[in-house]
């Protein structure tokens, strides 16, 4: 596989699964407001994946769907970091805000990037970016200070730094004011992510090859 | 608090009363107002007020029955049918 093509597929499964992690918040977030909110960035971010997917399909000779449904959870590329499940409100603010930050560095490098293809996506990307990274500040300014939310950030900080590529992980580091640790690495994937890969799946499974 | 979102659906026209948001503050009204009724495309743009900075104003009393303040306190149907009679007599 290509390096264009790996990277293209770490970016869609980050935004896949943390997509699918938010949207486990639809019907129960803390308000009715935030619920519409926090669904819609959910639906943004998989649309995110969706385009991210027909960029490497396209270099892969596969479908979008294939990429997203088909491969076993063993391949999947996503970051721990969107792994997790059963995060109360405060870590999934704490993740959210740790993630659209380190999104924001990540999608400043694409978007200089030679590759005119990705330059072009992360553009459209980010300007829909923009709105979850307001969103998120907006929270995380809320329960700064709050004990919850500090412990989650300092639980999921490694977790935050294995988002990034090495080189980008010092300007993550100045932007949340925090010291780099050892990085939780992608690769490894929990069982978490299968039950996840399971519930996801599980549609497009039960009738192989259907058009949907 | 409460925030009153008005929508715009298409640039020039005019701003609607969409609903309602309740928000601890104006940044949250308006990032879930962008959310709940900006991202279908379906507005040109949003004013997001804060319910008290609407003034309402109601009762307003026509104890005598002035119709001519009204349009439909002049009947045209009658003048209009003499009049269209007038132009056709005069064409013929």
């Amino acid at each position: 596989m290509s390096e264009r093509a790996q990277r293209l597929l770490e970016l869609a499964d980050d935004e896949l699964i943390l997509g699918w992690r938010d949207s486990e918040w639809t019907g129960i977030a803390p308000t009715l407001e935030e619920d519409v909110a926090f669904s819609s960035i959910a639906q943004n971010e998989i649309g995110h994946a969706r385009a991210l997917y027909e960029l490497a399909a396209r270099d892969l000779g596969t479908t979008a769907d294939a990429l997203a449904f088909d491969r076993s959870p063993e391949e999947y590329r996503s970051a721990p970091l969107v792994e997790l499940r059963r995060l109360d409100w405060a870590r999934t603010i704490a993740r959210h805000w740790l993630y659209e930050t380190a999104d924001e560095l990540r999608l400043a490098d694409l978007k200089s990037s030679d590759d005119a293809e990705l330059a072009g996506l992360a553009a459209k990307m980010d300007r829909e970016e923009v709105y979850h990274r307001m969103h998120a500040q907006l929270w995380a300014d809320r329960l700064r200070g709050d004990e919850r939310f500090e412990a989650a950030v300092d639980e999921l900080w490694p977790y935050a730094l294995g988002v990034l590529a090495p080189e980008q992980r010092p300007a993550l580091a100045k932007r949340v004011r925090r010291d780099e640790v050892q990085a939780v690495e992608r690769g490894e994937h929990s069982d978490e992510l299968r039950e996840l890969w399971n519930e996801m799946t599980m549609v497009r499974r039960s009738i192989p090859g259907a058009t949907w | 608090m409460i925030f009153a979102v008005f929508r715009q659906e298409r640039r020039g026209q005019p701003f609607v009363h969409a609903g309602s948001i309740d928000a601890p503050d104006l940044e949250f009204a308006e990032a879930w107002a962008r959310e709940q009724y900006g991202r279908r495309q379906e507005s040109e743009a949003l004013w997001v007020v804060p319910r008290e900075a609407v003034r309402e104003v109601h009762d307003f009393p026509d104890e005598l029955s002035k119709t001519y303040h009204r349009v439909d306190g002049y009947s045209l149907k009658a003048k209009l049918k003499e009049a269209r009679e007038r132009a056709s007599t005069a064409a013929a």
